[in-house]
């Protein structure tokens, strides 16, 4: 068997490696390269096109004394943790509902995962409609005999990012349920009949028992919902393109700005840094745990 | 793993409280889920003095196809008045060689991440897990130069490989998990055999793995679709794809916004995304389950 | 098989349709409202009249949205055949580089030196001596819009400057109306706040911050009551929750609020609505206040085509948008002023009237877009986003202001 192996050796790395040839090119030119190009132009004075005249630190000096992008980054930081605990705790929760051996469960798994094909375009047009004042809810419930009610969420500078949070979570949560049920269902049915004679009432063992043993589900769901999250563009950009004001500016936005709009690429480039910075910090932790851990073992 | 039913403790009773509770609940989450489209639905099917009149979550006094008829071939962007008709098909030139290159790169890659594992591929496949995570923005502009270097900057294949190049890392992640769970003493048989790297692919990868080429299919017709900043950055207006088509007519505002017409619109536009995950709801959810979730 | 029928499908998604004798060339912009589509139209029937083929690259939402795609797009390498631009530095650097059309040549020509007024105009698409790009409007922003109807309504006359018009709005927020309108996108505050200055701070201040750019007039008394008047348009506005400026106009056309300060493009909204300048509505250049007008408009840009025949093309247009009777029938549709003082613009309304005699007497400045970089701009624009979305106090926004300005000195 050893010596098969060894005899066709050259002639299998050959195959692997042309196979390999795209994502290698991938990997290499586009994100490393691309990255490190923009890293390295993020020093540069830069303005429309991209030019080689290094300034030092000053596109970061000039970003972090930048009230917009601080602005921003508050706004990511508010949006991103209220998100994250939404979609984790309602998708959980949703989850645990569905596996409830209930009727219809693919009618409500659709219904449920639908938002997920729409495009963040759609979403925020659709709920900026419904959320418009003079069309939307507040206006039909004034229409029912409250003359005083008032739900104007997007035109308030300090509720517009619960209005964002609202279309946010009717878009992604079916998905973190669908993947919830589905690690839901990946655990053994032992565990349920042993908790079961032990006599451990069910939201116990639910909580004591099945969500440690999900601790994989969770982290997987975590790292896509974070890496969504840091994207965040297209449904800001339709449901309030950065309104009222800048109250719900976010990062990739100042980024998109700084780029094209006011021509200025190193700016835009120390942004995006910062942004992949952040990415990173999310990350590696993660990539430790899953990979450094398997090669290991 | 995924053919195995629900979990939780049998229900007792038809009517009991906790069943009231249950389906409560998630009548209410579904009323949540689907205004939205309810909302599109019938403000589509109005006309604009009953959309200003009215309320926008009741159905239509007297219907219309109208709005959808003007979405679909006269809505005006600047002096095209082609509607979403031009951009449909478009979208659908771009959608089906970006599916099918992007899949078979990342099947293959998958494979032999799996299978024949060289030096360096659990480095590239970490730093391709990484490329997922990188916001879009940041390489918007070194993709416009390596694009022109190529010399296939705003045409349809330089699109294509922007598209195979973003969905590369996440569908290599599925196929890798996918093929990671099939048993390896097929793959050793058939190397005891003789059989190379192609044949293998072809003649036993392949036939097995049905139910994860369905999820990736899914995943990026949806995701292809309803792309819109790099369809918008890397083409032309005469390839522009629906969903920039779909931007410029909601944004045109020409007097009033018609939202009647901004809603058939909307649903044209994620027509054919809605239309695969109807019917293609349970293979999605195994297909999750055979990659997101083991990691 | 597979990479048969895939060849196939792409080669027919590539191809062009190739006209007969025609050159065709595409044009971007992003005049996509009624008003400007219909202008758009005019140029586009002058060119094919002309025997050449306009291709029409609209892009919808505004110059920011479009620019960055128009950008990309020379500098990918899959250059149009014209785009459009605002005068000034918008384009500097792809002139810089090369990328774009010497068009010295058509302007010799056409006279263009001795035609286009004000001269500035010209100077904005000069680079080394050589031209660029070809004017085709001036548009002032400095307009406040009045809807005649609301005040009729109330029974009071219509204002004739802004501090009537800002001593009207108790009575017209009482009749229910929203007394200013204001779009909800950045570059509409910013716009406003251009308009207060030259309003209410005067022409000298103005030119002193923006032109000479003496930091110590930008921080000084003048200004400051720049920013208390924006603080009480602000107040005036707080109830407009529209996005875009044409539906801004919008609540004015349909009398549910009394005013915008918008540019002159507005006008060709309420050309489109049938509404009469004087009669429905009521315009006020300069804000009442002081009527000086700034010259920031639109010229298109040619950039450079590995292709003879498409450059004889260029040139051709670059003559056309720039001649007297595609002028007129441009501006008219448009609502702007035409960038030649030697047209005859008889069928203009009462507010292109105005602003043409303001031109005539030179009571001019130049805009925002001509003497302060896009970055200083986008700036700008943000801090005002924030002004008038917030409570900001006038201060702190001077404060920032200043900041901004000497940033890119």
């Amino acid at each position: 068997m050893a010596g098969t192996l060894r005899r066709i050796r050259p002639f299998r790395n050959i195959y692997a490696k042309i196979a390999a040839i795209p994502m290698v090119l991938t990997t290499m030119v586009v994100f490393v390269g691309g990255t490190l190009w923009t890293v390295t132009y993020s020093f540069t004075n830069s303005k429309l096109l991209p030019k080689l005249n290094f300034v030092g630190l000053d596109q970061y000096e000039r970003l972090w004394s930048n009230s917009l992008w601080l602005t921003s980054i508050q706004n990511l930081m508010i949006f991103g943790v209220l998100s994250l605990v939404l979609t984790m705790g309602l998708g959980f929760l949703l989850a645990v509902l569905m596996d409830q051996k209930i009727r219809y469960e693919d009618t409500f798994r659709t219904v449920m995962l639908y938002p997920f094909a729409l495009s963040f375009i759609v979403t925020g047009l659709v709920w900026q409609w419904i959320l418009n004042p003079d069309l939307g809810i507040q206006h039909v419930v004034r229409g029912l005999g409250f003359p005083a009610f008032e739900f104007d969420p997007l035109s308030n500078p300090d509720t517009v990012l619960y209005g964002l949070l609202i279309a946010g979570l009717w878009q992604g949560t079916g998905f973190v349920m669908c993947i919830m049920l589905a690690g839901l269902r990946g655990i053994d049915e032992d565990i349920w009949k042993a908790a079961r004679v032990d006599g451990i009432p069910t939201w116990k063992t639910y909580a004591v028992i099945i969500v440690p043993m999900m601790r994989p589900v969770f982290i997987t769901t975590l790292v896509l919902v974070a890496s969504g999250i840091i994207k965040l563009y297209d449904l800001v950009v339709a449901q309030t393109s950065g309104g009222p004001g800048n109250a719900s500016q976010v990062p990739a936005m100042y980024v998109y700005r700084y780029m094209f709009t006011a021509q200025n690429l190193g700016q835009g480039f120390a942004a995006s840094t910062m942004m992949l910075l952040s990415v990173l910090i999310v990350l590696i932790p993660w990539a430790y745990l899953e990979f450094g851990g398997k090669k290991r073992g | 793993m995924t053919g195995q039913g629900p979990r939780g403790a049998k229900p007792r009773r038809r009517l009991s409280g906790r069943n009231i509770m249950l389906y409560g609940t998630l009548l209410f989450v579904s009323l949540y889920y689907l205004l939205p489209l309810w909302v599109m639905v019938m403000t589509s099917l109005k006309g604009m003095p009953e959309i200003r009149m009215g309320n926008i979550f009741a159905p239509p006094v007297e219907v219309t196809f109208q709005p959808w008829v003007k979405a679909w071939a006269e809505a005006c962007t600047g002096l095209n008045c082609d509607g979403l008709s031009r951009g449909f098909w478009n979208s659908v030139r771009i959608l089906i060689p970006s599916v099918i290159l992007s899949i078979l790169v990342a099947s293959v890659n998958g494979y032999a991440l799996v299978n024949w594992r060289f030096k360096g591929s659990d480095v590239f496949f970490t730093v391709l897990i990484f490329g997922s995570f990188i916001p879009y923005q940041i390489m918007l502009y070194p993709i416009v130069i390596l694009l022109r270097e190529m010399g296939i900057y705003g045409t349809l294949w330089g699109l294509v490989l922007v598209h195979t190049i973003f969905g590369m890392p996440i569908l290599t992640l599925l196929f890798r998990n996918y093929f990671s769970s099939l048993p390896e003493e097929l793959f050793k048989a058939a190397r005891v055999d003789g059989a190379g790297f192609w044949a293998i692919y072809f003649r036993i990868m392949l036939p097995m793995s049905l139910p994860i080429f369905v999820v990736a299919i899914i995943l990026q017709v949806t995701g292809i679709w309803n792309d819109f900043l790099f369809g918008v950055v890397y083409t032309k207006p005469e390839l522009y794809p629906m969903t920039v088509q779909l931007n410029n007519i909601v944004n045109s505002v020409q007097g009033v916004k018609e939202y009647n017409v901004n809603m058939a619109a909307t649903l044209l536009t994620g027509l054919v995304p809605l239309i695969v995950y109807f019917v293609s709801g349970k293979l999605f959810v195994r297909g999750i389950a055979a990659g997101a979730v083991k990691g | 098989m597979k990479t048969k029928t895939l060849a196939a499908l792409l080669s027919t998604a590539i191809a062009v349709p190739v006209a007969a004798s025609a050159v065709e060339l595409e044009v971007t912009h992003w005049w996509t409202s009624g008003g400007e589509a219909a202008a758009v139209a005019e140029l586009a029937k002058a060119f094919d009249a002309s025997g050449d083929k306009w291709v029409d690259g609209a892009i919808a939402g505004g110059g920011d949205t479009a620019r960055p795609i128009m950008i990309s797009r020379i500098t990918g390498g899959d250059p149009m055949g014209a785009t459009q631009f605002n005068h000034g530095q918008q384009a500097m650097e792809l002139v810089e580089a090369g990328l774009m059309l010497d068009l010295t040549d058509v302007a010799e020509a056409e006279g263009w030196k001795d035609k286009v007024y004000p001269p500035a105009l010209l100077d904005s698409c000069t680079v080394d001596g050589k031209i660029y790009c070809a004017p085709v409007n001036i548009h002032s922003p400095e307009w406040l819009w009045l809807s005649n109807k609301v005040y009729e309504d109330i029974g009071i006359p219509v204002p004739t400057n802004w501090n009537e018009f800002v001593a009207s709005a108790p009575q017209v927020e009482a009749a229910g109306k929203i007394p200013l309108a204001l779009g909800g996108q950045p570059w509409q505050s910013n716009l406003a706040f251009g308009a207060l200055t030259v309003a209410v701070a005067g022409l000298d201040v103005w030119k002193k911050v923006n032109v000479e750019k003496d930091m110590d007039a930008a921080a000084g008394p003048e200004m400051a009551a720049v920013f208390k008047a924006a603080a009480d348009a602000r107040k005036l506005a707080a109830k407009s929750t529209v996005q875009d400026w044409n539906q801004a106009t919008n609540l004015v056309i349909t009398d549910q609020a009394a005013g915008q300060i918008m540019g002159d493009w507005a006008q060709g909204e309420f050309q489109v609505a049938g509404e009469v300048a004087g009669k429905d509505y009521t315009c006020l250049p300069g804000l009442g206040l002081n009527k000086y007008l700034s010259t920031g408009g639109d010229a298109f840009y040619f950039p450079k085509l590995d292709d003879p025949e498409k450059e004889a093309a260029q040139k051709r247009l670059a003559a056309l948008l720039v001649s007297p009777p595609v002028q007129v029938a441009f501006n008219l549709k448009k609502g702007s002023l035409p960038i030649r003082g030697d047209v005859d613009l008889a069928a203009a309304n009462d507010c292109m009237k105005k602003g043409l005699e303001i031109l005539a007497g030179g009571n001019i400045v130049p805009s925002g877009d001509q003497v302060w970089s896009p970055d200083v701009q986008t700036q700008l624009g943000d801090l005002q986003a924030e002004f008038w979305k917030s409570d900001m106090t006038p201060e702190d926004a001077q404060a920032k202001y200043v900041e901004i300005l000497k940033a890119g000195l």
